[in-house]
């Protein structure tokens, strides 16, 4: 049994002695022996050469493909190898949210980094130190657009339905009205927006390129909600900044997306980084640590957690949120990430993920029954194609040659490609669904 | 230092990703930015060191003693963070066919059971990403399960006096309204506040317990009865479950939900801020309004999703921070049966110890034996020396020690919180007893060194005024180019 805990036999005796206790039970006479356990129903506890047996074990039983073809908000990109080797350093592990400027100038100067990098990414004024994720990133970001008297939620049918579902639930506390979207061809109807559109329209939430990869007509919606008084909160990928136009540049008033791609594993979902930035005006609004430059009373720069008066631990119940704990280590994540990459790199990696979407649905096309959902449409790096076929029995016969297939949705199959599905990858896929099709 | 966009220099690069091998996508020009974002143009070389730098200016555990009340600092152990990164859990997608990820949902399921275990509930969610994050959950089961009841009217969430800023932050955005009831004259729940708080608009009760103030509240079964009684429902903060994980629980003491913040209890590392995870339990009654998907274990012995039937939908995207809950359930398979409840002896003897070797030159906010943590009080200094709770902060990092909590709970005047933690040993106790009581000689003598403290670190304090009046949150790169 392990316990990290260093202390003797003999040195715990001599400090409850200290203490004038007979026994490590007496530390709990506070606790009224109705409520007192003497013992769980947990396993012995095991030395480290088990755990890590029994840990490893566990992890084989899953199945590692060799190659994915599957996003849908959650994107296997390569991971520079410099990354990991900085945000595993112990200093950065295992320190805590920075309250003590004077010690903690390394994880403030890097959220400070990393809050540039992500307005140099969207084209806005002001980023936080992160939230929990993207879809909770839209989620706080619509609740920032209340006003007393607009309240109504517009959300674009066509963003990912995680996201939907997330921004219904944190609504739904708050008695916010949700208004859905339909979906035409793939994308938004800036005629539905209009229709929906209303005095008391607190803002739109649009993710462009959306859930089926396409990128929506972000000059019209945004002209539209602006027209009526609506805010524009747009979630975006942050991999297709490298080279698509910015939020800011669209006119958006928020932008927020999954940070994901920038650095971090699938990790079976988590941890995850939601980003957050917005124009200057709805500073006070953001919800989340931020940290600012100031000076000490020598002149040295430096830096501190700021705008505290929006938080919870100062506000309590009138805070602007309630998050406390962010998502520090993967904002550090995403920032070494982009400074590995530059400028060139992260084009080079959205640009050779679009190629290669642009070249597997060019190639799937070619196969009858596999013709692109919404043709006519720009899309990045993920397209919905029909399916000649059962789109599960599909997967799972490319699965048995260690590819992970697209996502089944609406009948038709989700395709992502990023920079790791290479040309042979995709013909290796290509090939592989021509056998299957052929059976 | 400087900054990472002060180091670059145009044209420096690495070559990380092949030159593509397929034709060019092309866009509409419409589509695309009119210029590339400035990011910073660094060699690898300089960018370890710039990190390299950035650490050595950061105070973690590894570094030093990190007393930082309510927030657990105990040891990362390095093999969680090993298991956290074996590629058969980073290199699953989350959206895998069930039976290709059955590692993954196994840690989930398992995970799950020896938690409830531990607090005495039924079934658990680990969709919340931290601490708040659970506690937003928990309330969005008090509110389905009085929606489902019809009961409208149970629009109030009492939180005591000195419960964390999160609590009633969470309650707000949960929809309800906070009642805050007065801690007694023990540092406990009053008990004629709360009966007169309660009633039919009575939604629940969040508490921590032991609270803030490190006690273990007496009347906890009484507590949690009359909240009952009035149809509310008890959320337990688990901010405090180490101090008495494996001698008492939650579910034992009446409460219906709680959160745990596996960053604090279950030693997953607090990453500068997070990654780290608030899993919700709850009592059967309140499952079926858990966050959807949930993971169950099929009649063949496989694992799998299932919706609950009534679910509050999702408060995250797939299932929670996955690779924070890996290394939990292998610090609990570490210490098992006998591991976690000397863990947590340990961290009450840890806390006791050093409070006793203070408190004939410091005054504590309640003179009982503490669980955990406890909180002193530097009023009178601060009254007879001018040196206040900052000061004695502030001294300490000169020493290495990253200072307790400073000025919480709320209801403690000049608070300092004290969290030593179980894996710490008797001479780091003693060391920073040294350096508090050497601190409150200095405060005697000559006060204004104290005023001015630090004096050691990379810097000094930092005027806030001046960042909270004139916001700088970003590298000014206009400003950069006209020097």
């Amino acid at each position: 049994m392990g316990s990290y805990i260093p202390s003797t036999a003999e040195e715990r005796k001599a400090m409850l002695e200290y203490l004038g206790l007979g026994s490590m039970d007496d530390l709990f006479a506070a606790v009224p022996e109705s409520v007192r356990v003497h013992s769980l129903n947990l396993p012995e506890g095991l030395s480290e050469m088990e755990v890590s047996r029994k840990v490893r074990a566990l992890a084989d039983k899953n199945v590692r493909f060799r190659s994915v073809f599957r996003g849908a908000g959650a994107y296997r990109h390569y991971i520079p190898a410099i990354v990991k080797t900085v945000t595993s350093r112990e200093e950065f592990v295992t320190a805590y949210t920075p309250y003590q400027a004077e010690i903690s100038q390394g994880v403030l100067q890097s959220i400070f980094e990393y809050q540039t990098q992500i307005c140099e990414l969207t084209g806005m004024d002001v980023s936080n130190a992160s939230v929990y994720d993207g879809a909770v990133a839209a989620a706080e970001a619509v609740l920032m657009c209340l006003e007393r008297r607009k309240n109504g939620i517009i959300v674009a049918g066509s963003a990912d339905p995680q996201t939907i579902t997330t921004i219904r639930t944190y609504c739904e506390s708050r008695n916010v009205p949700v208004t859905v979207l339909p979906v035409k061809n793939g994308a938004t109807d800036v005629a539905d927006l209009s229709a929906a559109l209303s005095d008391t329209s607190a803002c739109l939430y649009v993710q462009s390129p959306n859930y089926y990869g396409v990128l929506e007509d972000m000059d019209a919606l945004v002209a539209a909600a602006h027209g009526a008084g609506a805010r524009v909160v747009m979630g975006a990928n942050p991999i297709s900044l490298g080279i698509l136009k910015t939020p800011g540049e669209y006119g958006a008033d928020i932008a927020t997306g999954e940070g994901q791609p920038l650095g971090m594993p699938l990790g079976f979902g988590g941890p995850y980084l939601g980003f957050m930035a917005c124009r200057k005006e709805l500073m006070r609004r953001l919800p989340g640590r931020i940290v600012g430059e100031t000076a000490d009373h020598e002149g040295r720069r430096c830096f501190v957690l700021t705008l505290q008066a929006r938080e919870q631990h100062i506000r309590r119940e009138k805070a602007s949120s309630n998050i406390c704990s962010n998502e520090a280590l993967c904002a550090m994540t995403a920032s070494v990430y982009l400074a590995a990459m530059g400028p060139q790199g992260l084009a080079r990696v959205a640009e050779n993920c679009a190629a290669h979407a642009h070249y597997l649905a060019e190639e799937l096309s070619r196969i009858p029954g596999f013709s692109l959902r919404h043709n006519d449409r720009e899309f990045f790096h993920e397209f919905l194609t029909d399916c000649p076929v059962d789109p599960e029995e599909l997967c799972s016969k490319l699965a048995e040659k260690g590819i992970l297939g697209g996502l089944p949705v609406e009948g038709g199959i989700l395709w992502c490609c990023t920079e790791l599905c290479s040309k042979n990858d995709m013909d290796e896929l290509i090939t592989a669904i021509r056998e299957v099709c052929a059976q | 230092m400087k900054l990472l966009f002060e180091r670059s220099r145009p044209g420096r690069r690495e070559c990380l990703i092949p030159a593509c091998d397929v034709p060019a996508a092309s866009f509409s020009p419409s589509a695309l930015r009119a210029s590339a974002p400035r990011l910073p143009e660094i060699s690898e070389i300089d960018l370890g060191r710039h990190y390299t730098e950035l650490a050595s200016q950061t105070h973690g555990v590894n570094k030093g003693f990190y007393p930082l009340g309510s927030c657990t600092m105990k040891y990362n152990p390095r093999i969680n963070e090993e298991m956290a990164s074996l590629p058969g859990f980073t290199d699953i997608h989350p959206l895998q066919p069930a039976e290709s990820a059955q590692g993954c949902l196994e840690v989930l399921f398992e995970t799950e059971r020896l938690l409830c275990e531990i607090t005495g509930m039924d079934g658990m969610t680990f969709q919340p990403a931290a601490g708040a994050h659970g506690e937003y959950t928990g309330l969005l089961l008090i509110r389905r399960y009085h929606q489902s009841r019809n009961d409208a009217a149970r629009t109030k969430i009492i939180v005591p006096d000195s419960a964390h800023g999160t609590n009633p932050a969470s309650a707000t955005m949960a929809g309800f309204t906070v009642v805050s009831v007065p801690s007694n004259a023990k540092g406990g729940v009053d008990i004629e506040a709360l009966r007169n708080a309660v009633g039919p608009d009575t939604a629940g009760l969040m508490l921590t317990n032991p609270n803030t103030l490190g006690l273990f509240d007496e009347n906890i079964l009484e507590i949690t009865r009359i909240v009952h009684e009035a149809g509310g429902l008890c959320y337990y903060d688990g901010a405090n479950l180490n101090a008495v994980m494996g001698h008492a629980r939650p579910g034992d003491m009446g409460f219906d939900c709680v959160h745990l913040n596996l960053h604090k209890t279950f030693s997953t590392p607090h990453g500068g801020g997070g990654p780290g995870s608030g899993p919700v339990g709850c009592k059967d009654f309140l499952e079926q309004f858990l966050p959807a998907p949930r993971v169950c274990k099929k009649e063949d012995g496989s694992f799998g999703f299932a919706d609950p039937e009534h679910t509050m939908g999702r408060v995250r995207s797939f299932y929670g921070n996955f690779l924070v809950v890996v290394r939990a359930l292998t610090y609990i398979l570490t210490l098992g049966r006998e591991g976690i409840p000397e863990a947590s002896a340990m961290a009450v003897l840890n806390a006791n110890y050093l409070m006793k070797k203070l408190s004939g030159s410091y005054d504590m906010a309640y003179d009982s034996m503490c669980m955990h943590e406890f909180v002193m009080t530097l009023e009178k200094l601060k009254g007879e020396t001018g040196v206040s709770a900052m000061d004695v902060a502030k001294s300490l990092l000169d020493y290495g020690i990253h200072p307790p909590t400073m000025y919480f709970p709320l209801i403690v005047h000049e608070a300092l919180m004290v969290e030593p933690t179980e894996t710490e040993s008797p001479e780091t106790l003693d060391n920073a007893a040294e350096a508090l009581l050497a601190i409150l000689e200095k405060a005697k003598t000559d006060p204004a060194y104290l005023h001015g403290a630090p004096h050691r670190c990379p810097i000094g304090r930092p005027d806030e005024v001046r960042a909270a009046r004139t916001p700088v949150l970003r590298y000014d790169f206009a400003s950069a180019e006209n020097k």
